[in-house]
């Protein structure tokens, strides 16, 4: 079973995360953001990394990209035999690499669009729901089989290595987002397992994320509740889920939902006003289980958009600038001024506050 | 053959060097151990009537007095032990229920010395709470399932009355009657000094400690004693009895020597009366009946307060917790088999029920498999003897936990278990206003808030070590225990991982 996999239960060590966005929509290559985190090399030990792009399928806007890796031949027969039974797959492909000397043991990763006609007998499942549905059946019940992403006009590309060499292998300098995210880990429990790099990703969203999770226990429980049930194995993959929860299904407001998973100390919610303190004592009082404790720093994608935010007493750091028309999100300045020597500004966010990049206008071509 | 073949449990031993004939040990011994014999000018004791207690050795001057349990006369026997044989004297002699107090001392296994904590190392940094917020508040009630907003970000969503607790630990039901006018003050005040709650039992509430209502759960239990309109709007929530971990099943039975005048207006019953509680409520006798009630009490209460209810730990407590939530519980009050009591059937107390780590495990477990554990608040009881206990009880799933004996013993309780003597030497389970005034309500409730308070500390710094600075990611984080010496069976029920893994 796919759940006796070598992948960490929790993400323990450090890492490197940076983002990077267009906010006016311009797509621009993976080139940059492979050197911004390059240079935040030593915050990796090449045991694993990812990147996540938006805006690299827009020929195929309206089909969800699902990026597989398969360990085995007969994993894909068997998941190929699933997507065509499940869905209607419009392109099959392999994802296209470049050899690399620092790059091994790597599987096979394809990807598949594919739309999912609704359901008849389940009225209550739209086609975000059975893609989450399927996506969760195949990491959890097919062997060798995991899905790397599979959101709509976007894609995760990660592995075992320094982040740059995956970069490279993945010929990333070769496709055009208005978004970039990437990842450099540092764990210290080893596994060689590709699906366990980040970004973690469901549907749109995608994650990279510095930090450990001291809440992990309680945060896998109650999305539990909401019928996240198969895969939840890392406590980043709870973050994303959490984003899914709160966002796609709870209709939170941005700002709220980062709220919840990061939100203000009781001693700072009795000098709020009174409206904004009603609020904030009821996200507590029903969001408990969202609530992320531990030192984390996190960047999240998603369609249109780029969220950075980090826990409540900041214990990882992350730093911000803009320049021009680009939002950057980073673990350290350095790896933004390798890429944009000369920002327009430059700061540092408080403790749990979100920064939000967000498409002005629409995605237009470089 | 003699008449009594039971010896005394305890030996009490005066040391005549330092014995200097003052009398004290005779004032303070309700059970009339020591008798002073002023022919002789000399103080006797008669260790048969010893309970242990330890008033005279604690206030003796000269500490003259020393008390040792009697060592074992019989001839050892796994299975015929000497409180089983004495047991059987006891009864051969009376022919009557053997009566106790307090919870179950039997040697079963206590599941949280078999649990231990997480901490912090490298990965992530603990914290330290005497320099960055460590967050212990907490709310007790129903919660949405999820918040709404308005198209202009306005919350939608109106949250029910919640109790809010400073420290995650409530002072259990204890009523007046089984507990001294000075024990109720003193919890009442504590609570209310700490900012967490205290519990009538169904003892009513006293005049004198309306004035703590707000930091007070009413009890409505079988015998309904106390209870009026005026009851319920006075108190923080309300909490329907329907079981006691000491005594799953059994009902109460205040003697009549006991209902004072006080007591008799506080109890609204007449004065001399024996008080009995059912073993069920007679308007009880389903879970729908229990919905009604619940209901009733709401409407009393026009929606403005937490109703819960409160259930000893039994066999089918998952389906039985769950049953009380559907029926419109905001808080759900588990009481385990080591639970105290002022008085039960010793046969009972010792052989039924479950242990709370189990019952709770439980509970949790199957409210989140049904998706309704937002719908109420889990409280448990049944013997906290510390803030790890504390700690683990709220990893394992619960909210708070609800202290008795703790409680009884920082006001000076010395566990005799005779609580149902009325012969309380410390003023606590006594109605004899000869020994109620010997406990201080001041020093009773400082000495209670300075529980809470340590607790709270230790909680925090337990927090701190953690890595985890709101209780809420505490709350139901299993991963934070570890058993030890623990089948792979028990281990699968707690819920919880193997020390190592």
């Amino acid at each position: 079973m796919a759940t006796n996999r070598l992948l960490p239960f929790k993400d323990y060590g450090g890492c490197s995360i940076v983002g990077v966005m267009d906010q006016s929509g311009r797509l621009f290559g993976g080139d940059a953001v492979i050197r911004a985190i390059a240079n935040m090399h030593e915050r990796s030990n090449g045991l694993g990394g990812g990147f996540a792009a938006y805006g690299i399928y827009p020929a195929r806007a309206d089909q969800y990209a699902m990026h597989l890796m398969f360990d085995t031949a007969a994993a894909k027969a068997e998941t190929e035999a699933l997507l065509h039974e499940r869905c209607f797959v419009h392109h099959a492909e392999e994802i296209p690499t470049r050899h690399h000397p620092n790059i091994t043991g790597e599987p096979l990763v394809h990807r598949y669009f594919i739309n999912i006609e609704p359901d008849a007998d389940r009225p209550f499942m739209d086609e975000d729901d059975l893609v989450v549905e399927l996506h969760m059946h195949i990491n959890a019940a097919v062997q060798d089989a995991f899905v790397f992403s599979a959101g709509k006009n976007m894609g995760c590309f990660k592995g075992v290595g320094y982040p740059e060499d995956l970069g490279a292998y993945f010929r990333l300098d070769e496709y055009e987002a208005y978004t970039w995210i990437a990842h450099g880990r540092f764990p210290t429990n080893t596994t060689g397992w590709w699906g366990g790099a980040h970004p973690f990703s469901i549907l749109d969203w995608a994650i990279v994320h510095n930090g450990e999770i001291s809440s992990y226990g309680i945060n896998k429980r109650y999305l539990r509740n909401f019928g996240y049930e198969r895969t939840l194995q890392t406590d980043t993959e709870v973050i994303a889920y959490l984003f899914d929860l709160l966002i796609r299904k709870h209709e939170l407001p941005l700002e709220v939902a980062c709220r919840a998973m990061a939100p203000p100390f009781w001693a700072d919610i009795e000098r709020m006003g009174e409206d904004e303190a009603a609020q904030a004592r009821a996200i507590r009082a029903v969001y408990g289980g969202a609530l992320l404790n531990g030192p984390f720093a996190v960047v999240v994608g998603s369609t249109g958009r780029m969220i950075g935010f980090s826990d409540r007493t900041k214990l990882r750091p992350q730093v911000c600038a803009r320049g021009g028309e680009r939002l950057y999100i980073a673990s350290e300045e350095a790896a933004i001024r390798t890429i944009c020597p000369d920002p327009d500004i430059v700061w540092h966010p408080d403790a749990g506050e979100p920064v939000v990049g967000e498409l002005n206008v629409g995605v237009r071509a470089r | 053959m003699p008449e009594w073949l039971t010896q005394p449990d305890f030996l009490v031993e005066r040391d005549p060097e330092r014995c200097i004939q003052c009398e004290v040990c005779v004032r303070q011994c309700a059970n009339e151990v020591h008798e002073f014999d002023a022919e002789l000018r000399e103080v006797f004791s008669d260790s048969a009537a010893c309970v242990g207690c330890h008033r005279c050795a604690s206030l003796c001057p000269t500490d003259a007095i020393s008390i040792r349990e009697v060592e074992l006369e019989f001839r050892t026997n796994a299975n015929w032990s000497p409180q089983v044989i004495r047991n059987i004297y006891r009864q051969a002699e009376q022919g009557g229920v053997l009566l106790t107090g307090m919870g179950n001392p039997e040697g079963l296994p206590i599941y949280w010395d078999r649990m231990l904590l997480n901490a912090s190392q490298v990965t992530n940094p603990s914290i330290d709470p005497l320099r960055e917020p460590m967050e212990l508040f907490t709310q007790l009630g129903k919660k949405p399932a999820r918040l709404e907003f308005a198209e202009d970000g306005a919350l939608q969503t109106q949250i029910g009355p919640q109790l809010e607790l400073k420290v995650p630990v409530m002072f259990s039901a204890m009523s007046y009657g089984s507990i001294s006018y000075n024990a109720s003050e003193a919890l009442a005040r504590a609570a209310h000094e700490v900012g967490t709650y205290a519990n009538t039992g169904e003892g009513g509430l006293h005049e004198h400690i309306k004035p703590y209502a707000d930091n007070m759960i009413v009890q409505v239990a079988s015998g309904r004693f106390g209870v009026d309109v005026d009851y319920l709007n006075a108190a923080a929530a309300i909490e329907i009895k329907i079981g006691q971990g000491a005594k799953p099943g059994i009902g109460g039975h205040l003697p009549g020597e006991k209902v004072s005048a006080d007591i008799s207006a506080t109890r609204m019953i007449p004065e001399g009366t024996d008080a009995i509680s059912p073993a069920p409520h007679h308007d009880i006798y389903s879970i729908e009946d229990l919905r009604q009630l619940i209901y009733a009490i709401k409407e009393a209460t026009r929606y403005t307060k937490p109703v819960g209810v409160k259930i000893a730990a039994v066999h089918h407590i998952a389906a039985i917790a769950s049953g009380a939530v559907r029926a419109g519980a905001d808080f759900v009050a588990i009481d385990g088999y080591r639970g105290g009591t002022g008085a039960a059937p010793t046969m009972i107390r010792n052989n039924v029920g479950i242990p709370i780590e189990f019952a709770l495990a439980a509970v949790d477990a199957r409210l989140r498999e049904e998706g309704i554990r937002h719908d109420a608040s889990l409280i448990v009881a049944g013997s906290f003897r510390c803030a790890a206990d504390v700690v683990k009880a709220i990893a394992l799933g619960a909210d708070a936990c609800y202290i008795g004996t703790a409680a009884l013993v920082a006001m000076g309780c010395h566990l005799c278990q005779k609580c149902y003597t009325g012969k309380c030497n410390w003023g606590i389970a006594t109605q004899d206003p000869y020994l109620t005034r010997r406990l201080n309500t001041n020093i009773a409730t400082r000495r209670l808030t300075n529980l809470l308070q340590s607790w709270g500390h230790e909680i925090q710094e337990i927090m701190g070590g953690m890595g985890i600075n709101a209780i809420e990611s505490l709350r139901g984080n299993r991963d934070h225990l570890r058993g030890v010496n623990l089948s792979d069976r028990e281990l699968q029920v707690l819920g919880i991982q193997m020390a190592g893994e």
